[in-house]
C-alpha cells in the first residue's frame, strides 16, 4: 500500500474537508459576484450604469437574482426524459466545481502547530485530471439538450460538443508544450518552479502557448465569441431553453464557476498561481506568505475574469463554420507548430 | 448599366491581409474602443432621485388653479370642454351661495370638473382656452394605476393646495410652468 495512504490521520481529514467546504463556497460566492460584475462591466462599456437598485451600487442583486430563480416554477416537459433531463443541470454543476479540487490557491499554512496545504488534493497528474473533468463538461450541455426533447436544444447540444471537443484538442496540445517545459503534470510543482528565484512566469516562455489556451479556454466555457451553444437569435437560447427555476440557474452558475475555475487554471499554469511579483516569499512567515499569494491569485483570477466580460462585450459571435475554421485549421496547426519549436529548443538547450 | 445616383459606394472584396486574417490585432483595437466607453461619463439619470429639468413648455396633468386668497377661479364656462380634441373634460355648472364668496372667486362654479386622463392628449388647449386662468398644465406625470375608473379625475383630484392654509403644496403643484402667469 502506499504510505502516503497509511498517513491519513483525523485531523487531516478534518483539515481538507474544511478546506473543500471554503474553497466550493468561495466559489459559488465568486460566481454569484461574477453575474454582477458581468452585468456592471456590460453596463459599463455600453455607457450605462447597471443594476443599483438592490443595496448599495445594488451589491444585493445576485441575491435577488438567486431568490427569483428559487421562487420560480419548476417545469419538466412532458415529453423530456425526466431522469436525463434532472442530471444535465446536476453534471454541468459538478464538473464545474471538480476542477477546484487540484488548484493549489497558496503556499502552506499554521493551523493550531499543523502545517496545512492551501490545496485540496495535489494530484500528481493534476493537469489530466483537469482535462478529464472538463471534457465531461460536455455531456451536461449534451445530456440537457437531448433531454429536452426540442429541436432547437438539441441543434445547440451537438454544436456545443463538437465545439468543445474541437477545441480540447487544441487546448492540449498547447499544454504539452508547457508541460515539456515543466516536466511535471502537478498543478503545485508547477507554480513552485515558476516561483524558484531567476524562473521567469511561464508566459515568457511559452506566450504563443498562452494565447491558444486562452482562446480555447474561451471555447471550452462557451463563451463570446464562441457562445453558438446558446446563441438566443439562432437557437432561442439553446440547450437550457426548456430549464426553468433552479436548473437553469444551475447551467447559468456552472457557466460562471468554469469562467473563475478556468481562470485560475490560466492564473496558476502561466502566470506563476499565488506568486507576488517582486517579492520573496521565503522570508516572510508563513501565514502571511499564504495571505500574500492567495490575494496575488485573486487578483490574476480577477483580471482574468474581468478579459472574459470584456472580450464577450467586445466581439460578437462566430458563424458556426468560421469556428470551425479557427479551431482545426488556425489553433491545432498553430499548437502543433509551438508544440515541435519548443521540443527542438529543448533538445538544442540540453546538448 | 449607368448609375442612377452618385451615393454607389462599390465594396471592395479584397482577400483579407495577414493581420486581418489572425484577428487579434483587430480585436485588440476593439477592446480599446470598449475599454474607453467603460471609463465615459453615463448618460444614465437615476430617476426617483434625480430628474431631468422640465422644458419651460413641458405639458403635464392639469390642475385647477385658486386665487391668492385660496378661491376656486374657474367659472365653469365650459370653453375648456369645448376646446377639447379628445373630449376628455366634462363638468356641471352651480351657482354660488350667499356666504360661500371665500370658496368660488364668481358668481358661478363647476360643481362637477373631470377630466379623462386616458382620453386626454396633453395638446395643452384647455389652458389656452381658459379666460380665467383656472385651468393649466403642471409639471407632473400621469401615474400609473390598476383601474380605468381611477383615471378619471375629478375634481379633488385636480384641485390645487389652497395657497392658505398649504402653500407649501401650492408652489409645489404650481410648478414653474405658471410663473410666467404671475408676471
Amino acid at each position: 500500500m502506499n504510505p502516503l495512504l497509511l498517513a491519513i490521520d483525523t485531523e487531516t481529514v478534518i483539515a481538507k474537508l474544511v478546506l473543500i467546504v471554503i474553497v466550493i463556497s468561495a466559489s459559488l460566492v465568486i460566481a454569484m459576484y461574477e453575474t454582477y460584475a458581468e452585468r456592471k462591466v456590460a453596463a459599463f462599456i455600453q455607457d450605462r450604469i447597471g443594476p443599483n437598485r438592490a443595496g448599495p451600487f445594488g451589491i444585493l442583486q445576485p441575491l435577488a437574482d438567486g431568490l427569483k430563480l428559487f421562487m420560480k416554477e419548476e417545469i419538466i416537459p412532458a415529453t423530456s426524459n425526466k431522469f436525463l433531463f434532472i442530471l444535465g443541470p446536476c453534471l454541468a454543476m459538478l464538473t464545474a466545481m471538480m476542477t477546484s479540487a487540484i488548484i493549489p490557491w497558496g503556499n502552506k499554512i499554521e493551523v493550531f502547530g499543523r502545517t496545512v496545504d492551501l490545496q485540496i488534493a495535489d494530484v500528481n497528474i493534476g493537469i489530466l485530471y483537469v482535462f478529464g473533468v472538463v471534457s465531461m463538461g460536455v455531456y451536461g450541455i449534451m445530456i440537457g439538450g437531448w433531454a429536452s426533447n426540442n429541436k432547437f436544444s438539441l441543434l445547440a447540444a451537438i454544436r456545443g460538443a463538437s465545439q468543445i471537443i474541437s477545441y480540447e484538442l487544441a487546448m492540449g496540445l498547447s499544454l504539452i508544450a508547457l508541460l515539456m517545459l515543466t516536466g511535471s503534470l502537478s498543478l503545485r510543482t508547477i507554480v513552485m518552479q515558476q516561483m524558484e528565484p531567476g524562473h521567469f512566469w511561464n508566459i515568457v516562455y511559452q506566450p504563443l502557448g498562452f494565447l491558444i489556451f486562452l482562446v480555447c479556454a474561451f471555447a471550452e466555457c462557451n463563451r463570446t465569441p464562441f457562445d453558438l451553444s446558446e446563441a438566443e437569435n439562432e437557437l432561442n437560447f439553446g440547450y437550457h431553453q426548456e430549464y426553468s427555476s433552479m436548473k437553469l440557474g444551475f447551467y447559468l452558475f456552472a457557466e460562471y464557476v468554469n469562467m473563475f475555475i478556468s481562470s485560475a487554471i490560466m492564473a496558476t499554469l502561466f502566470f506563476g498561481g499565488y506568486d507576488m511579483p517582486f517579492v520573496n516569499e521565503a522570508a516572510l512567515s508563513p501565514n502571511v506568505a499564504a495571505a500574500v499569494g492567495i490575494a496575488a491569485l485573486m487578483a490574476k483570477i480577477i483580471f482574468f475574469i474581468f478579459l472574459f466580460m470584456w472580450v464577450r462585450w467586445t466581439i460578437p459571435r462566430f458563424r458556426y463554420d468560421q469556428l470551425m475554421n479557427l479551431g482545426w485549421r488556425g489553433l491545432i496547426p498553430l499548437a502543433l507548430a509551438n508544440m515541435l519549436i519548443t521540443g527542438a529548443v529543448i533538445l538544442w538547450l540540453h546538448k | 448599366m449607368e448609375a442612377l445616383t452618385n451615393r454607389v459606394k462599390v465594396m471592395e472584396r479584397k482577400p483579407m491581409t495577414f493581420v486581418e486574417k489572425i484577428y487579434l490585432w483587430n480585436i485588440m483595437k476593439g477592446m480599446m474602443i470598449t475599454l474607453k466607453h467603460f471609463f465615459k461619463k453615463k448618460a444614465t439619470i437615476k430617476y426617483p432621485e434625480q430628474k431631468r429639468p422640465f422644458s419651460p413648455v413641458w405639458r403635464g396633468l392639469q390642475i385647477l388653479n385658486r386665487d391668492e386668497e385660496g378661491r376656486e377661479r374657474c367659472t365653469a364656462c365650459g370653453l375648456c370642454a369645448v376646446a377639447c380634441p379628445a373630449e376628455a373634460i366634462t363638468m356641471e355648472a352651480a351657482e354660488r351661495e350667499p356666504g360661500e364668496e371665500n370658496l368660488y372667486r364668481e358668481e358661478k362654479y363647476a360643481a362637477k370638473y373631470e377630466i379623462n386622463m386616458l382620453r386626454c392628449i396633453f395638446c395643452g388647449l384647455c389652458e389656452e382656452a381658459c379666460p380665467k386662468d383656472a385651468i393649466y398644465l403642471s409639471e407632473t406625470f400621469t401615474p400609473s394605476n390598476y383601474t380605468r375608473e381611477s383615471f378619471i379625475y375629478n375634481k379633488s383630484d385636480l384641485l390645487i393646495p389652497d395657497p392658505k392654509t398649504d402653500p407649501q403644496g401650492f408652489a409645489k403643484a404650481r410648478g414653474n410652468r405658471a410663473k410666467k402667469e404671475e408676471v
